[in-house]
């Protein structure tokens, strides 16, 4: 288990600021999702999570430890994460990419337990069948499966996902976020992952974050997140919220005009 | 059951490997022992283990161990080397076509070799006569491998930087050595064409051994790095997430190749097409795996440049052809029937 901190964390490309001032906190068990307009960070977010990129100023701690005074092995058996991207130019079968998640484990012989561990999620996805073919001559929901699964086989304490099911079809989307959703519970994992389907997000979440320009709008359960206004301030669209069913709903109705809206803040 | 399936899936992905490289060994083993036995006298294979494993001063020892078998292991042995090399550069620079050449390694080895032929510029004093042009070779090799590690530093260790600087590079020592051949007598541009083809007259066993060391311990280092080469295969991006310094695995990388190319060469001069061939050719039988890759590839290299040799001497009867030639002759074809005829995807 592993709670995951995060302090005042901001990060530049360059002079370009794009995290700022981002505080958060995640717990064993729960899911967070981040849900944000194109280009307000997600991605690089969750690449600080991942220690891929170095924040600026602040800091991320995992249970109270500051990740930079961590071992770098150590921090890669903790966290797995799910890059947005897909691409995978190797001529790899789908048994070995899967396998590749295991690496801080993997040496000269494979061991039992790493065979075991692949053959169960491949199995858990329902990834079998692909499991002899070349990951480069997949479909692109295909391959999202495969690094979900690459993902899951590390066992990590810390799972971070990027936008994992925007290219797969309906049932998917419901099956791979069941399953994230009940591994994170059974195994208590502390789980982000980044969503563009705010459906989804609702459905899923136990909390949200929305990312607005580098910075957090707001965060909380997702019926008190989801309103008319944070639609309309962060993402520029009015939209009618449906709480009736048994799922939050929403419904955009039409894009804002930006134009309008920014004159109004200058005045 | 299911269990007992899934290992067995493991399994017969290793077992396919293991098998193409005992396949290699035996190609190797049985291409080494034609290239002992052909030649302006023939001697057979009874024969060449007894002159193997006995001490003589007849005619057949005197040409096994004075000629044969330094030019069997050379060829072996260099193959291997840039066989591995070429693995390694196509990974780390993630472009099916790099080699030494992309690189500007062979350009700053043929600029070096130039440099003694032609000016009888030493780059360290003392050497004796064989070793000068082999010296001067290995250290502009390295020197342009340095090269592209400034470039690398300044601009990012990234597979673009790394390219295209080393094309650059290769056409900065290209220009320089036509410079250099354009004052060229006649007798040492005869010299520096010849090196520039490739050839395996010059073997030793002391060269051989030297070749040997080298490739043992890259390899021995590279395959310590297996599991994390492999994952740069899945890109970047996806790398670093693995945990993978992606950076730093490439400077690393890169200063193995380049010791290793800059050995190879430097005995040998620019053997084109094994480097670039033997990877694709072990990849394509063998997978993406570097614990079993690194393996088939120098055997690859060591089966194509033995094959090579072999050509070379029965190609000109009485004559040594350089083998260059011949290795990019047939490796031209092969390339194009893999490109245009290969049912699996090459890269
Ligand atoms: N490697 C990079 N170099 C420079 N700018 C980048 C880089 N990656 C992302 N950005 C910029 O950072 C901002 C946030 O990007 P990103 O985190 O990918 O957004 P999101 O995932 O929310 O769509 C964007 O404005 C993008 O242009
Ligand atoms: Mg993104």
């Amino acid at each position: 288990m592993v709670e995951l901190g995060v302090r005042d964390v901001s990060f530049g490309y360059g002079s370009e600021v794009v995290i700022k001032n981002v505080t958060l906190n995640a717990f064993p068990g729960k899911m967070v999702a981040i849900i944000g307009p194109n280009g307000s960070g997600k991605t690089t977010l969750l690449k600080l999570l991942a220690n891929i990129i170095k924040p600026s100023t602040g800091k991320i701690m995992f249970d109270g430890v500051d990740i930079r005074r961590m071992d770098k092995d150590e921090i890669t058996k903790i966290v797995s994460y799910s890059p947005q991207e897909n691409v995978i130019p190797g001529i790899l079968t789908v048994y070995e990419v899967v396998l590749l998640g295991r690496i801080p484990y993997l040496s000269w012989r494979i061991s039992r337990d790493d065979l075991e561990i692949t053959k169960n999620v491949l199995e858990e996805l329902g990834l079998e069948i692909y499991a002899r073919k070349y990951a480069n001559q997949l479909s692109g929901g295909e391959r999202q499966m495969i690094l979900i699964a690459q993902a899951l086989v590390r066992e990590p304490k810390l799972l971070l996902l990027d936008e994992p099911v925007s290219n797969l079809d309906i049932r998917n989307q419901l099956e791979i976020l069941d399953l994230i959703k009940r591994i994170t519970r059974q195994k208590e994992i502390t789980t982000i992952t980044v969503l563009h389907d705010l459906n989804l997000a609702a459905r899923y979440a136990d909390k949200l974050v929305v990312l607005n320009r580098g910075s957090i709008y707001t965060c909380g359960e997702p019926e008190a997140v989801l309103t008319p206004d944070m639609l309309s301030s962060v993402y520029g669209v009015e939209a009618k919220i449906n709480r009736n069913n048994r799922f939050v709903q929403i419904i955009p109705i039409r894009p804002l005009n930006r134009g309008v809206e920014a004159l109004g803040q200058n005045f | 059951m299911q269990e007992m399936q899934e290992i067995c899936l493991y399994r017969e992905l290793v077992f396919r490997r293991l098998l193409f490289i005992s396949l290699f060994l035996i190609l190797c083993i049985v291409l080494s022992l034609l290239n002992l036995s052909i030649g302006p006298i023939s001697i057979g294979i009874g024969e060449i283990f007894h002159t193997l494993i006995t001490q003589g001063n007849d005619t057949a020892h005197v040409v096994i161990w004075d000629y044969r078998l330094p030019w069997t292991l050379m060829a072996l042995l260099v193959g291997g080397a840039l066989g591995l090399a070429g693995l390694e550069m196509q990974t780390i620079l993630n472009n099916p076509l790099a080699s030494s050449y992309t690189l500007g390694i062979s350009a700053g080895a043929g600029f070096g070799a130039a440099l003694a032929y032609i000016l009888g510029i030493k780059v360290l004093p003392n050497v004796p006569m064989e070793f000068v042009v082999p010296i001067n070779a290995f250290v502009f090799a390295f020197l342009t491998c340095m090269l592209i590690m400034l470039i690398g530093k300044i601009r990012g260790f990234t597979s673009e930087t790394l390219v295209l600087g080393g094309i650059a590079i290769s056409f900065m020592f290209q220009s320089l050595l036509a410079l250099l051949e354009y004052y060229a007598s006649e007798e040492t541009l005869q010299a520096i064409v010849f090196w520039l083809f490739g050839s395996l007259t010059k073997a030793s066993l002391f060269k051989a051994q030297v070749v040997f060391i080298v490739l043992a311990i890259v390899a021995t280092l590279l395959m310590l790095k297996s599991w994390k080469i492999t994952a740069l295969r899945l890109g970047d991006e996806k790398a670093k997430s693995l945990g993978v310094n992606t950076e730093r695995l490439r400077i690393e990388v890169l200063i193995y190749v380049s010791l290793l190319t800059s050995v190879a060469i430097c005995f040998v001069g620019i053997i084109g097409f094994v480097g670039l061939v033997a990877p694709h050719m072990a990849r394509m039988l063998i997978g993406e795996d570097q614990r079993f890759l690194i393996v088939g590839s120098i055997l690859c290299g060591g089966v194509i440049l033995s094959a090579g040799a072999i050509t070379s001497k029965v190609i000109v009867p009485g004559a040594i052809f350089p083998i260059g030639i011949i290795t990019s002759m047939l490796g031209v074809p092969f390339f194009m029937f893999l490109v245009i005829r290969g049912r699996k995807q090459i890269w």
